[in-house]
């Protein structure tokens, strides 16, 4: 009972695949995976294994061919698109391999963006906005465009903007993999301490063997298929 | 606030092709506005003419004479109040480019038929003394610093000669649609010279201008002078001020349909540019757009961010496109070109059309990439990046 209640990622048979020159290209066949609650998850495989495609049905950017995906009990594969958009903004952090910062928006501006789409009020969302920032090491950077920062500071930044709507799941595709080993550290040192010292769920696509160390847990996708991974531990 | 900074920010960023396609909705705006004013300017004269006021003149056409006796029998039909007549006199100013229209008139009640003149009583008393006396628009006398007691050397194409004519009176307009750029003298002036030169062109008179009792009658009076002269040497048509000058327009009317369309097109062709400048822009943000759709962002949000950024520079280029018309078309104005036209004013309906044309400019060059960028799939719209 307690095992089922801690089970926030619940996937059953997932199958997905694209249609390339009018070709079905199975990309995931019967995915089956547990992810707990407070868990730090790190998906590894080669290139075109089906990784991202993974995390983005998990994050509900895409939508499976069949099975089941349950996030916190609730299967997001029957969602509409506008309640999985609020699905999203209530529930998923992104994280990109390249930011993917607003380049017109400051530092202030990008991480309050998500918090438009809640209705806290503008004193509120300035307070969250500054306090995650500083919780990033980036309180002294709050007027800097994207161009202006590093792109150690850039994910921070990005950080900060998945977490400032506190939501149930990081999702993270590569996120150190534009960025030098010592900003990589720091990323990575920041997503250890939200799932250690936070509890925040975190699912991570990596190629980098030293970013994998950080997680807690390695998932291994070959070919579509997940490989040394029980259902659930 | 936040939603149009972002919008603002998002229209300077590519710098050099926003400034290019606004460069182009200024022209194009302007242009429209001008061509429109032209088309405005060109019915002006004919609107402001005076529906109490009927024309009689040869049948065949306007460059032939008539007997001037004709007028004492054109006074003679019921229901006509007062005749007077000119003739055109088409003399050439120093150098043929200065054109302004010259009639010889009779002095003795011609203004008096034309209250939207307005006379010094006593420099019209003057005027109507001297035989060479002459008398011209405020407009026409502000373009060639003349005063009055000036003399101005014409010389005659029509009725050769070197013409001197002394101004004795300067007269304004009623309002801004009185036409004040006309040049007139006696006709007695210039018929003495014929009688004693060239005889057989004497006594000829271009056109009668005719006062009625009820301008509920035009029609009737009209049909009893052409009636008066059927089958004689000349024959006569008679037709209202207005519609005697809509004639003229009328002989105009491709050149009229012409600059409406090409104003149009000029509305079309901004259209493709802007259309063309936002798919580019679209384009490029997808990664952007498939952002903010992760974040929960609706496809109307992205929608309304791609539709107001073509708005804003439709609405930025046509702005300045209106408050350069303004200044543009007063040059015009002021230009010999212009003094063709009595008014070259900028409607206020030019004006509206200018903001609905940027609008639809606006709306249509959005359509499709607002369409497009509101429905990407995340994930493609993500692949885009790097
Ligand atoms: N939108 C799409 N249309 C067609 N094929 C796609 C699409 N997205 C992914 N694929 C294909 O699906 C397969 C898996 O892609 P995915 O991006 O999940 O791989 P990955 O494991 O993340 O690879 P990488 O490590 O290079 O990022 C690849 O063969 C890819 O070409
Ligand atoms: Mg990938």
């Amino acid at each position: 009972m307690t095992e089922a209640a801690n089970t926030l990622v619940e996937i059953r048979h997932l199958a997905k695949g694209y249609t390339r020159g009018g070709q079905a290209v199975p990309v995931l066949e019967n995915i089956t995976l547990d992810i707990a609650r407070g868990e730090f998850i790190c998906l590894m495989g080669p290139s075109g294994s089906g990784k991202s495609t993974l995390l983005n049905l998990i994050a509900g950017i895409d939508k499976p061919d069949s099975g089941m995906l349950k996030v916190d009990g609730e299967d997001i594969t029957r969602l509409s698109e506008g309640e999985l958009a609020d699905w999203r903004a209530s529930n998923i952090g992104f994280i990109f391999q390249f930011y993917n910062l607003m380049p017109v928006l400051n530092a202030f501006e990008n991480v309050e963006l998500p918090l438009l789409l809640t209705n806290l009020s503008k004193a509120e969302r300035r307070q969250r906005v500054e306090l995650t920032l500083a919780l990033v090491g980036l309180g002294d950077r709050m007027e800097h465009y994207p161009n202006e920062l590093s792109g150690g500071q850039q994910q921070r930044v990005a950080i900060a903007r998945a977490i400032v709507t506190d939501p149930t799941i990081l999702v993270c595709d590569e996120p150190t993999g534009d960025l030098d080993k010592q900003s990589a550290n720091d990323v990575l040192a920041i997503l250890r301490q939200l799932n250690g010292e936070m509890g925040k769920t975190i699912i991570m696509v990596t190629h980098d063997a030293h970013a994998a160390e950080a997680a807690r847990r390695l998932v291994h996708l070959d070919k579509g298929e997940l490989i040394g991974a029980p259902a659930a531990d | 606030m936040y939603f149009i900074k972002l919008i603002f920010k998002n229209v300077f960023r590519a710098k050099l092709r926003s400034s290019l396609t606004i460069v182009g909705l200024v022209i194009a705006v302007l242009a429209f506005g001008l061509l429109q004013t032209v088309v405005d300017a060109w019915f002006a004269g004919a609107n402001a003419a005076s529906a109490a006021r009927m024309v009689t003149r040869n049948a065949i056409s306007l460059v032939f004479p008539m007997p001037v006796y004709y007028r004492d029998r054109i006074k003679a039909v019921p229901g006509v109040k007062a005749v007077s007549h000119s003739q055109w006199f088409g003399g050439i100013y120093i150098e043929p480019k200065n054109f302004f229209p010259q009639f010889a008139v009779d002095a003795d009640n011609f203004f008096e038929m034309y209250p939207e003149f307005i006379f010094k009583p006593e420099e019209l008393l003057a005027f109507k003394r001297d035989r060479q006396g002459a008398v011209v628009g405020r407009k026409l006398a502000e373009q060639y610093g003349w005063k009055v007691g000036d003399v101005v050397p014409i010389r005659g194409t029509i009725f050769p000669g070197n013409w001197q004519f002394t101004i004795r009176a300067i007269f304004d307009g009623k309002d801004e649609t009185t036409v004040t750029r006309q040049f007139y003298f006696q006709w007695n002036y210039i018929n003495e010279f014929l009688l004693k030169r060239f005889p057989r062109r004497a006594d000829q008179i271009g056109v009668f201008t005719i006062e009625v009792t009820d301008p509920g009658r035009v029609a009737d009076i009209a049909r009893a002078i052409d009636a008066e002269f059927k089958n004689s040497l000349a024959e006569t048509l008679t037709e209202t001020e207005k519609s005697f000058q809509l004639g003229f327009v009328a002989q105009s009317e491709a050149i009229v349909v012409a600059i409406r369309v090409v104003s149009f097109v000029v509305i079309i062709i901004i259209m493709a540019v802007v259309a063309n400048t936002m798919a580019m822009t679209a384009r490029e943000r997808l990664a952007e757009y498939a952002t903010l759709k992760a974040l929960g962002f609706s496809p109307g949000f992205v929608a309304a961010l791609v539709f107001g950024e073509a708005m804003m520079l439709a609405l930025i280029g046509a702005g300045i496109g209106i408050l350069l018309t303004f200044p543009v078309a007063q040059g015009f104005a002021a230009s010999p070109a212009g003094a063709a036209f009595a008014t070259f004013n900028v409607s206020a309906s030019t004006v509206w059309l200018q903001v609905a044309s940027a609008v639809l400019v606006g709306v249509v060059a959005a359509l499709i990439p607002a369409f497009r960028s509101a429905n990407i799939r995340i994930v493609d719209g993500l692949r885009h990046v790097g």
